[in-house]
C-alpha cells in the first residue's frame, strides 16, 4: 500500500522573497468615521462616505511585488491609483496599513512606521518616483544635470565630477542630448522633461520605481518612445516598477501582472494577459471591452 | 532718541545696560538654548532699542544681556573700530554701562562685530558677538519659513548643495563671497553672517564662544568653543578663501590678512589695506618700535 505524502509534509515552494509587501493600506481624506470603509467601494459605487463625507481614496489595499517585476495598476480617474503611489513614496501619510521593503532591514520593518529621517533614506536610496507632471519631480529651473545631482546629493554623494559622469550616463540612457545637460528643463519639450525625470529617478540605482501616468497627455509617438524606454530600462537594470495608468493599452505594454482599481479598491488582480482575455469582475469586463 | 539723551535717561532711571533684567534674562535663556544646540536658530523676542532694526540690534541685545561692569568692550564694523555704526553702538553701550572700551583685540572681553572676525587669534576668555542681517542659510533656495524649518529638522540640505553644484557648473567655482554656509558640529547648516570666506576657517574649533543675533528676524544662534565648523564643499572642489594675488597691505605690508581694495582717484589705481584696522595699526607700531630699537 502506498501512502501519499500528506500535503503538510510537502515543503512549500521556496518563493523568491518579494521586494515589496503592502498590507491593508488605508488612506482617508477627511475626518473619517467607523462606517467609512463599509459604506464605500465598488459595491457602493463611490469612495465618499455617505455618513461623514470623507474620501476613502485607498481602502484596504494589499499587494506583493517581486524583484524586477513590472506591476500595473489600472482604473478610472479618481480610483485611488496616485494616492497609492504617493503613500508608498511618503508624499502622503497613510491612515493605516503596513509596507515592507526587502532591501530595508531585510523587510522586517514597516516603513510606514519609521522616523522622517529613515523615511528620507528609503525614499532616496530605495525608491524612485516619476510623476505625471514633470514639475513635481523636477526643479524646472535647475539644470537637468543639477536635478540628477540633487538625487545623488540626497544620498550623500559629494563629488561634482562623479555626479556629472553619472548624469551623462543616465541622460544617455534616457536619450536626452548631452549638450543640454546644463540647461534647465523648463526649456525642454514635455517628452524630454519626462525623460529627464526618469533619469533623475534612476540616479541612486533604486530597486523600485513608481510611475504615475508617465505617458498621459503626450503624443502617441512620444508615448511609444517613453514606453519603450521604460521597458528597456526595466530589463537592463533589473528594476521593479509599479506603473499606474488609466489606459489599459499602456498597462498591457508594460506590466506582467496588473491590479484593477475602482472606488479605492482592488477589484481584480492577476496576470495581465489573463485579465485582458478573461476579465472576471464586471468593471474589468467593461474596461476591457471599452478600451481594447 | 539720540545717544546723548541716553545719559540723561539713565540718570532718570534706565537700568544698567539699558535693558531691564527680565529682558536680559530672556535673551540669555535663548542663548543657553543656542549654545546647547550649536548652529540651531533659536527664536527670541527683541526689545525696543534706540537704534533702528537692521543696525545691529540683534548683536546689541546679546552684548547688553551679557555685559558686566568689569568687561572691556570692542565694537567693530567691517573690521574698523571707528566707522559710524561701530561708534554709535559703542557709545550706547558705554553710556548705559560705564564699561571700559578698547580697540585692542587682545584686551577686549566682549567683541561685537559686523561682517568680520578679527585677524588676531581669539581666546577662551573672550566672547565674539556677531550682528546678523539674515540668519537663514536656506533662504537662498527656499522662501518659506515652514519649509526651511522642516529642512533643518530633517537635515535636508540637498537643495543648498544643488545651489553650490549649479554655481560650479556655471562659473567653474562656488561664487558665494560672504555668508558662506557652514555645517556646525556635523549637524545644522548655519549662516556665519556676512563675514568674508577668509574668516570662515577661524570659526573652526575656535576657543572663543561665538554668539549670533538677528534683531529683525528675531533669532539667535551660537558656536560653542572648540566646535567643528565646516564650510560646505565638494571632494573635488574644496572650499577656498579669497586670493589677493600676492597683494599686500599698503600701510603695514601684511600679506596674511584680509585686504580691502581702495581705488586711488589720483592715480586711477587700486591698492589694498588691511580691513582689520587694529591689526594693521599694531603692525605699524610694532615695525616703528623695531626700527627705533635697532642700533
Ligand atoms: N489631497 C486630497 N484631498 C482630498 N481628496 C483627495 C486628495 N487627493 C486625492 N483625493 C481624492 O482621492 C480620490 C483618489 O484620487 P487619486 O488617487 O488621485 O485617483 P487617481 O490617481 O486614480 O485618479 C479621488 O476621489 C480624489 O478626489
Ligand atoms: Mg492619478
Ligand atoms: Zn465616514
Amino acid at each position: 500500500m502506498s501512502i501519499a505524502p500528506a500535503p503538510s509534509a510537502v515543503p512549500p515552494a521556496a518563493d523568491a522573497q518579494p521586494l515589496l509587501v503592502l498590507e491593508r493600506l488605508l488612506k482617508i481624506y477627511g475626518e473619517g468615521c467607523p462606517d467609512c470603509v463599509a459604506r464605500t467601494g465598488p459595491a457602493a459605487g463611490t469612495n465618499v462616505c455617505p455618513r461623514c463625507r470623507s474620501v476613502v481614496a485607498c481602502g484596504d489595499l494589499s499587494l506583493r511585488l517581486d524583484p524586477g517585476e513590472i506591476f500595473g495598476i489600472v482604473g478610472e480617474s479618481g480610483s485611488g491609483k496616485s494616492t497609492l503611489l504617493r503613500c508608498l513614496y511618503f508624499d502622503e501619510t497613510p491612515t493605516a496599513g503596513h509596507a515592507y521593503l526587502t532591501p530595508y532591514e531585510a523587510g522586517r520593518v514597516d516603513v510606514f512606521a519609521i522616523s522622517p529621517q529613515r523615511r528620507r533614506y528609503v525614499r532616496h536610496h530605495l525608491l524612485g518616483m516619476v510623476y505625471q507632471h514633470p514639475h513635481l519631480g523636477l526643479d524646472l529651473d535647475t539644470s537637468a544635470g543639477g536635478n540628477i545631482a540633487e538625487k545623488m546629493l540626497m544620498a550623500g554623494t559629494r563629488h561634482v565630477g562623479r555626479m556629472r559622469e553619472r548624469a551623462r550616463e543616465l541622460l544617455g540612457r534616457t536619450e536626452v542630448p548631452l549638450d543640454r545637460m546644463d540647461e534647465p528643463p523648463r526649456r525642454f519639450s514635455g517628452g524630454m522633461q519626462q525623460r529627464v525625470q526618469i533619469a533623475k529617478t534612476l540616479a541612486n540605482n533604486p530597486p523600485l520605481v513608481l510611475l504615475d501616468e508617465v505617458t498621459t497627455g503626450q503624443d502617441v509617438s512620444v508615448q511609444a518612445r517613453v514606453l519603450d524606454l521604460i521597458r528597456s530600462l526595466g530589463r537592463s537594470l533589473g528594476l521593479a516598477m509599479i506603473a499606474v495608468s488609466h489606459d489599459l493599452g499602456v498597462i498591457r505594454l508594460l506590466a506582467q501582472r496588473t491590479a484593477v482599481m475602482k472606488n479605492g479598491r482592488i477589484v481584480e488582480l492577476g496576470l495581465t494577459d489573463q485579465i485582458l482575455e478573461d476579465p472576471q469582475h464586471p468593471y474589468t469586463q467593461l474596461l476591457v471591452s471599452s478600451q481594447l | 532718541m539720540r545717544a546723548a539723551d541716553l545719559l540723561v535717561a539713565r540718570r532718570s532711571g534706565y537700568n544698567f545696560a539699558f535693558l531691564d533684567e527680565h529682558s536680559k534674562r530672556e535673551v540669555r535663556r535663548a542663548l543657553l538654548k543656542a549654545v546647547a544646540i550649536p548652529g540651531h536658530q533659536v527664536p527670541f523676542a527683541p526689545r525696543e532699542l534706540p537704534i533702528a532694526l537692521g543696525w545691529g540690534t540683534g548683536g546689541l541685545q546679546i552684548t547688553l544681556s551679557l555685559i558686566g561692569p568689569r568687561d572691556v568692550l570692542k565694537v567693530i564694523d567691517q573690521g574698523s573700530d571707528d566707522s559710524v555704526n561701530a561708534v554709535n553702538l559703542r557709545r550706547l553701550i558705554t553710556r548705559t554701562t560705564g564699561v571700559r572700551t578698547t580697540t585692542d583685540t587682545r584686551r577686549a572681553t566682549i567683541i561685537q562685530t559686523r561682517h568680520r572676525v578679527p585677524e588676531e587669534s581669539l581666546r577662551a576668555d573672550q566672547v565674539l558677538v556677531f550682528q546678523v542681517p539674515y540668519p537663514e542659510p536656506l533662504r537662498r533656495v527656499e522662501p518659506s519659513d515652514v519649509q526651511t524649518r522642516r529642512m533643518h529638522a530633517e537635515q535636508d540640505y540637498s537643495r543648498l548643495w544643488v545651489y553650490l553644484y549649479e554655481d560650479i557648473v556655471r562659473w567653474g567655482d562656488v561664487t558665494i563671497p560672504h555668508r558662506y554656509p557652514v555645517r556646525v558640529h556635523g549637524r545644522y547648516v548655519m549662516d556665519p553672517s556676512p563675514i568674508p570666506r577668509w574668516d570662515v576657517p577661524k570659526l573652526h574649533r575656535s576657543p572663543t564662544l561665538g554668539l549670533f543675533g538677528a534683531g529683525r528676524e528675531k533669532r539667535v544662534y551660537a558656536i560653542p568653543p572648540h566646535t567643528r565648523v565646516e564650510p560646505l564643499e565638494f571632494d573635488d572642489h574644496p572650499f577656498r578663501v579669497e586670493d589677493f594675488g600676492g597683494e599686500r597691505c599698503r600701510r603695514c605690508g601684511s600679506g596674511r590678512s584680509f585686504l580691502s581694495a581702495i581705488y586711488d582717484r589720483a592715480t586711477g589705481r587700486r591698492y589694498y589695506v588691511c580691513s582689520d584696522t587694529d591689526y594693521c595699526e599694531r603692525r605699524i607700531a610694532g615695525g616703528a618700535a623695531q626700527r627705533a630699537a635697532a642700533p
